[in-house]
């Protein structure tokens, strides 16, 4: 329906431009819609029309520049490589200190079973000692949590950067993505610890230098 | 009236790791009687078919949370009169106030000792 106080021209190009992109516009296609309604203004333009112009023009280089700058950003890569791989490594991290606690507990529990064969004041401070140890232990528990809840804070950037990215179209998703293989720096080889079955194990590492034999 | 260590203790905990380290805590103190469960449906279909003397319970599990285990434990005739101890992460004093309103029996904050779990044990079943 026409808004009131809306001129019969400016309503005939509403119409016109609603049957071409629907009640919806993309954020992408602002820029491409106010050129056409404005290309389609014909007659004597009045002070109000000029006003009206300069607005949406305005707004037009406010979009283009904004999309440049999320453009920049690289949002595709901030969701598809950082985020994805900060969450990779948080739950390595769960998954090797539970792997190391349960061994401590393993270790814990043998020094445990050599009480009934030690006399008892011996006994006592042995259990003492491994109750200390199971104690230190609940550290794992905690910190799954914490890293849990990091984990769930990163989703929710990463749901918050793909509605972005869809917001401004496909092809800002895919602004990174290089065909070219580039060299690899110094900066390129500080990688770290690998994820699991992410890095190379010492016998492949070894039949690899005594490939250079 | 002393307190029966053979009795059988429901340790309720979605992280393996957290049953292991109670149970061996509670081994410590005395209580071989242990069973495990992963999560809240699960402890309370044990506690229906089982009798147990106590029960020390993590919160935030899933598909049921410990505070709904509580809930349903209080809600049962039979299981009402048994002791339930929350040993959970969730520090907020609205947690602990909703978990006194369901009608828990005692509250540990993790991380936590053997002498914590023992002062809360015996607060709740007298001293052993």
């Amino acid at each position: 329906m026409p808004a009131k106080g809306v001129d019969r021209d400016l309503e005939l190009r509403l119409d016109a431009i609603r049957q071409e992109h629907g009640d919806t516009v993309k954020v992408d296609k602002i820029g491409e819609v106010v050129r056409a309604m404005l290309d389609s203004m014909t007659g004597d333009i009045s002070a109000g029309d000029l006003r009206l112009y300069r607005e949406l023009e305005s707004l037009s280089q406010y979009i283009h520049a904004a999309k440049e700058e999320i453009a920049a950003l690289r949002p595709g890569e901030i969701k598809n490589e950082f985020i994805a791989s900060a969450t990779d490594e948080l739950d390595a991290i769960v998954g090797a200190t539970e792997a190391a606690t349960n061994e401590i507990m393993d270790a814990a529990e043998s020094l445990g079973s050599l009480s009934p064969l030690l006399d008892q004041e011996v006994a006592n401070r042995l259990d003492e000692i491994t109750t200390r140890i199971f104690e230190a232990c609940t550290f794992q528990d905690i910190t799954g949590q914490r890293i849990t809840k990091v984990v769930k804070a990163l989703k929710e950037i990463e749901d918050r950067v793909e509605s972005l990215v869809k917001m401004f179209g496909a092809e800002y998703e895919d602004v990174t993505k290089t065909t070219e293989p580039k060299a690899l720096t110094d900066q390129d080889l500080l990688n770290g610890p690998q994820l699991p079955g992410g890095g190379t194990n010492q016998a492949d590492i070894d039949a690899l230098l005594a490939s250079f034999d | 009236m002393a307190v029966d260590k053979n009795m059988n203790v429901l340790i309720v905990d979605d992280y393996k790791t957290m049953l292991r380290i109670i149970r061996n805590l509670l081994k410590q103190l005395g209580f071989n009687n242990v069973d495990e469960a992963t999560d809240g449906a699960m402890a309370l279909q044990m506690l229906r078919v089982g009798t147990y003397g106590l029960v020390i319970s993590d919160w935030n599990m899933e598909p049921m949370t410990g505070l709904q285990l509580l809930r349903e434990v209080r809600a049962d005739p039979k299981l009402k009169p048994v002791p339930f101890i929350m040993v959970t992460a969730e520090s907020k004093s609205e947690n602990v106030i909703a978990a006194k309103e369901a009608g828990v029996s005692n509250y540990i904050v993790k991380p936590f000792n053997a002498e914590t779990l023992k002062t809360k044990m015996t607060s709740v079943l007298g001293d052993f």
